[in-house]
């Protein structure tokens, strides 16, 4: 379960990166937060979030256009 | 690991080339980046304390027009105000960041602004004019900058 969660629908580059980390600083090391994008580039961009600031993409997900994110901080 | 850093020269002052440095910048402190931003030229019109950015169609025939339109139309009294108003709009309908929405997460984010004292001077513009937080140097301070940055870029 997700600890916080944060609706990023209807946002675009760089927006929804942006709001995650602000809401990742709001979380302790070992809690996931929760995403919702429309935005289809925030597949690789959260990909390539977590791999350079070595928080964990738990989980990643699509349907009915709207896409769903878990990322636990490091 | 150590902070990577990003230097960035910003010498337009367009709506539409506004917006590169400042995604590149925003999205890099979310990285923990230590990123600078060196505003220099027309960069300078994007760090006003009221910046009133525009777009022209008018010598940009990569603009998507709604409508095909020929180029002695564009330069018709008050197309660039049209044009910059339909893109504002454009813009917010697809969740794109204002310009002053960025312009305030970066500083937020502690993006390192530098303006070219030169280029102040040549415009005649006051620093009062410009937002708060500057730094005012030249090239050899850039330099500085650049020489312990991981990536450089020049928009």
């Amino acid at each position: 379960m997700a600890d916080s969660t944060l609706d990023a629908k209807g946002l675009n580059c760089p927006l929804p990166i942006l709001r995650a980390k602000k809401a990742l600083k709001e979380l302790a090391p070992g809690q996931v937060l929760a995403i919702e994008a429309t935005d289809p580039g925030s597949a690789k961009d959260f990909e390539s979030f977590c791999s350079q600031t070595g928080n964990t993409l738990v989980k990643a997900s699509e349907a009915g256009g709207v896409y769903y994110y878990e990322i636990r901080k490091s | 690991m150590s902070q990577k850093k990003l230097a960035i020269i910003a010498t337009k002052g367009t709506l539409d080339f506004a917006y590169p440095p400042l995604i590149l910048a925003t999205t890099a402190a979310a990285l923990d980046y230590e990123v600078t931003i060196f505003w220099t030229f027309y960069g300078l019109q994007v760090v006003k304390k009221n910046p009133d950015l525009k777009i022209s169609p008018l010598g940009n025939p990569a603009m998507p027009m709604p409508v095909p339109m020929p180029v002695l139309v564009q330069v018709l009294p008050g197309m660039e105000s049209m044009a910059t108003i339909m893109m504002k709009q454009k813009m917010a309908g697809k969740g794109v960041a204002s310009i002053g929405e960025l312009m305030s997460m970066a500083l937020e984010s502690d993006v390192k602004m530098i303006a070219c004292q030169m280029t102040v001077d040549l415009f005649d513009f006051k620093h009062e004019e410009l937002i708060d937080g500057l730094e005012y140097a030249g090239a050899a301070r850039f330099f500085e900058v650049a020489q312990d940055a991981d990536i450089v870029l020049f928009i």
